[in-house]
């Protein structure tokens, strides 16, 4: 197996003085989906937000072998790192392609691939993004960072709240973009774990209690009510 | 106690976790022994102060003359009611985290109200000190309500926009009493005090001292008033309230009727800082009721230390003085004969205190009070993350 | 009639000033959240540098009066980026801190131009035209509230040019709604900083020479005065929104003319009522973004 590509070591988060992210310890491989999961609350988008600096933290993070964990974000994500963040962040006031000229940092953007994935948002390229509907928004959300070359994706929930026809086409473009960079996702839709992901990665009250390989986790039912707390995992995700 | 978790976001300065182990070991025998000391010490401080116009302290450079001089002990009763003043403002600031800048409004109103009072009553013919009592009192009542008024209508927005709902309505306060009505306030020339119902020991340099016992007075009141408050209950809810808004809304507190309160406590503070400033200078002059008033309150807050109770007082008395030295400084025969560019700077105390300020800002997080705790810890903190580091 | 159009002209005037002003803190503040309270004092050394070089080329001319808003222009840029660059950014993120330092600046600087300068006002000479009137529908309204009305137009154009059709322009629109996002997208939103307050700067450094025009002279205190009424601009625009400066500057500016003709010179108190008013019933301003 080939070195990973981000490799998590006793971090610790804090957001105005309070501990949300606990030595938690974790890498990434170097290929595929590794899935972040939890139950609600338990600190998943404040870890993607400690790798990427954007709160306060403690503790080593490398990216292909640098450590990254006392950059500004800003020259993380420069060194190849695409975001996704949960609730998708949008630039409301700002048309569709001002929302992806902003996100455009190598010098040949790859507007073809995201034309092909979201063939919607060439349409209304002159809209605001405010005015898009959740699944819509998603997709630029997507695309800024897909429009990008990168070594890593950092993806927050990107199905929270989707109807699952759109759940469906958020997945289906994450495949896709699977194939190139590896990608860490947040994700509460079991099955769009089980369709993505090979591996997991549990966090339970900030700290990491189980990793391993995504069927060893998804196929045990014990495990599952354990670590995510829920029977049904269909029905996980669209409580909020 | 695990040192990967107290100081995030801080690298350059991490600390040995020994020598923090034993300074939290040093603090805690020193917190067994405080109270004792800190009540011993101020009692011995207000002796000190109290029998200071009986004594002949000359400190050449610091204060204008002998501490038995009126001069100087006008400049130091001054110093105390500022003090009084910013301890008010701190109360606001830096335990309830409400940014105002109306606070001079209020400290106007003391003084003015008072004054205006004092006027409305010339023509009675009660007997003077009921006139006198019956004004403060009444001085009082109308600190209150305009409190409570101003209070309950700003606090319904918080932040920057809280800012600027108290800063207007002091402007309003500043235009008005500029604005001279029916001859009331005495406009730009400001109010002169009709001492006909002031009691005589009040009254005139040779009672100066008395002025001076009466600002000593009103400090240690403020003082008292602000030290009950902050151990009260509503003081720790109010500083919860500063460090998180919605827990204490979650635990079922009403932060709003908290912060009410500490605001028209500290109002009221105010105002009686204001009286005793009418009392002292003879008059009011519309400054005091200026947004940049309440700024030299800000600065004066930052420079002895937000994190303090006593650090305004320590700010208050600096800035009192060095505000009046450094004015005595820039016409002094030294300066005149400085080429001009450092000339015209030197002579403006407003520039070397501004200055001054931006450095303590800059380089000095705990302001003047936090220097000791700077010294023994050896580290850049604000006081706010030491409170963080203690409860941990 | 002709009183109403006078009044209302004037306040655009007033309004224009008040714009100059208030753009550059609403920007600042939308993107920064930093409370700027030396921008009164970009704009009274801007009005004292571009008087001090106009007067000396030109006294009383349009050649003297362009070279004096193009020398206060540069300066305020300079000043305010300088600002930016050496205080400001040393205390990134620490919101009161900030405003702190542009308290003490404030501070320190109007003190320095009272020693410089002395503290009464300076009357100024300006090109005849200014000082004369021109009559509109039986009005006769002074000249010069035509420039500051046409120079306020030109810069709020410019500003929203730059905003629409610059990266730099993308950028700080970004970052007025969610600066964390920018910067999650790769970029040093700290750059748009320091351009956010040489425009600011810039807007405020032209609005001192106009005001030295306005009111006929130069003072340590021209920019004091303005700030807060800018101050009270920009919240009852919305903090960050520029459209909402320029329309709040004219609001303000013709009540302010009509209670100051109509109710016996209360326009200061009543547009104190009115922020009063405008925070309790929308504590966002106007245009601002939701809180």
């Amino acid at each position: 197996m080939t070195e990973p590509i981000l490799v998590v070591d006793r971090l610790s988060g804090r957001i105005a003085g309070q501990q949300v992210v606990e030595d938690v310890s974790f890498d990434v491989p170097a290929l595929g989906v590794t899935a972040l999961l939890g139950r609600n609350g338990v600190g998943k988008t404040s870890t993607i937000k400690s790798i990427l600096g954007l709160i306060e933290r403690t503790g080593e993070v490398r990216l292909a072998g640098t450590r990254v964990d006392r950059l500004p974000t800003h020259r993380i994500v420069q060194r190849g790192v695409g975001y996704v963040p949960e609730d998708r962040e949008v630039f409301g006031a700002l048309t569709v392609g001002e929302n992806l000229r902003l996100a455009e940092r190598d010098d040949r953007p790859r507007r073809d691939l995201v034309e092909r994935l979201f063939p919607d948002l060439v349409e209304r390229r002159a809209q605001r993004a405010g005015t898009l509907s959740g699944g819509q928004q998603q997709m630029v959300s997507l695309a800024r960072a897909l429009v990008n070359e990168n070594r890593l994706l950092l993806v927050d929930e990107p199905t929270k709240g989707l109807a699952p026809r759109i759940v469906d086409e958020v997945a289906a473009a994450l495949a896709e973009a699977a194939k190139t960079v590896p990608i860490l996702l947040v994700e509460q839709n079991l099955h769009v774990v089980r369709a993505l992901a090979e591996r997991v990665v549990v966090l339970s009250g900030g700290r990491v209690v189980f990793t391993g390989s995504a069927s060893d986790l998804l196929d045990d039912d014990d495990r599952i009510r354990r670590y995510l707390g829920v029977h049904d995992a269909t029905s996980e995700g669209r409580s909020r | 106690m695990n040192p990967q978790r107290t100081d995030a976001g801080a690298p350059a300065h991490e600390v040995d976790p020994v020598d923090r182990a034993d300074a939290g070991e040093r603090s805690a025998v020193a917190s067994a022994r405080r109270p004792f000391l800190l009540i011993g010490g101020g009692i011995a401080l207000v002796v000190v102060l109290a029998i200071l116009p009986l004594l002949a302290i000359d400190l050449p450079g610091v204060l204008p003359g002998p501490t038995y001089t009126p001069g100087t002990l006008q400049l130091l009763a001054y110093a105390m009611l500022i003090a009084a003043l910013a301890l008010s403002y701190r109360m606001m600031f830096g335990l309830a985290g409400l940014l105002s800048f109306g606070h001079a409004l209020f400290f106007a109103a003391g003084a003015y109200g008072l004054g205006m009072t004092l006027d409305a009553f010339a023509p009675v013919s009660w007997p003077s000190e009921l006139i006198f009592v019956g004004s403060i009192a009444v001085t009082l009542v109308l600190g209150i309500v305009l409190a409570a008024t101003v209070g309950s209508l700003a606090l319904r927005v918080t932040g920057i926009s809280f800012a600027m709902v108290t800063l207007a309505f002091a402007q309003a306060g500043s235009v008005l009493i500029r604005r001279n009505p029916g001859g009331t306030t005495g406009g730009d020339e400001g109010l002169s005090l009709d001492i006909d119902h002031v009691p005589d020991a009040l009254v005139g340099v040779v009672n100066t001292r008395n002025l001076y016992w009466l600002a000593l007075g009103v400090l240690v009141f403020v003082y008292l008033v602000v030290l009950w408050v902050e151990r009260s209950r509503a003081g720790r809810v109010a500083e919860a309230v500063r460090e998180n808004e919605l827990r204490v809304r979650v635990i079922g507190l009403r932060p709003y009727t908290v912060k009410l309160l500490v605001f028209i406590v500290a109002s009221v503070l105010a105002a009686i800082a204001g009286m005793g400033y009418l009392l002292l200078q003879s008059g009011a002059s519309p400054r005091i009721a200026t947004a940049d008033f309440t700024l030299t309150l800000l600065v004066i807050v930052v420079l002895g230390g937000v994190g303090y109770r006593w650090g305004a007082i320590v700010g208050g008395i600096v800035y009192t003085l060095l505000d009046q030295r450094l004015t005595a400084l820039a016409g002094s025969d030294l300066i005149a004969g400085l080429p001009a560019v450092l000339r015209v700077p030197l002579s403006e105390p407003l520039f070397i205190l501004g200055t001054l300020f931006i450095l303590v800002v800059l380089f000095l997080p705990g302001g003047i009070a936090g220097i000791p705790q700077r010294m023994s810890t050896g580290r850049k903190q604000h006081p706010a993350e030491t409170e963080e580091a203690a409860d941990a | 009639m002709s009183t109403l159009l006078l009044l209302i002209i004037t306040g655009l005037g007033l309004g224009a000033l008040y714009f100059l002003v208030a753009s550059g803190l609403s920007l600042i503040y939308g993107l920064m959240g930093v409370l700027n309270f030396a921008h009164g004092s970009f704009l009274t050394i801007s009005a004292f540098l571009g008087w001090e070089v106009g007067r000396r080329v030109s006294d009383g001319t349009w050649a003297g009066l362009a070279i004096s808003a193009v020398v206060g222009m540069l300066v305020g840029a300079v000043v305010a980026a300088a600002t930016e660059y050496l205080l400001i950014r040393r205390l990134y993120e620490r919101h009161i801190e900030q405003a702190l330092v542009t308290v003490g600046l404030a501070l320190a600087s109007v003190a320095l131009f009272e020693g410089i300068w002395g503290t009464d006002p300076i009357y100024t000479q300006k090109p005849e035209w200014l000082g004369q009137t021109t009559e509109i529908l039986g009005a006769k309204i002074p000249n010069d509230r035509f420039l500051l009305i046409a120079c306020a137009a030109l810069v709020l154009g410019g500003i929203v040019l730059f905003l629409q059709r610059t990266r730099y322009g993308l950028i700080i629109r970004a970052g007025v709604e969610n600066r964390s996002m920018v910067t999650a997208l790769g970029i040093d939103v700290r750059r748009s900083f320091t351009i956010v307050f040489a425009i600011g700067g810039a807007a405020a450094g032209l609005g001192g020479v106009l005001a030295s025009v306005y009111y006929g002279y130069v003072s340590a205190h021209l920019g004091s005065v303005l700030l807060i009424f800018a101050f009270i601009v920009t919240v009852i625009g919305g903090l960050g929104s520029l459209t909402g400066a320029a329309i709040a500057s004219v609001l303000v500016a013709v009540l302010q003319q009509f209670a100051n003709y109509y109710l016996g010179g209360t326009g200061d108190l009543v547009v104190v009522i009115a922020l009063a008013a405008v925070l309790l019933v929308r504590p966002r301003g106007l245009m601002g973004k939701v809180a």
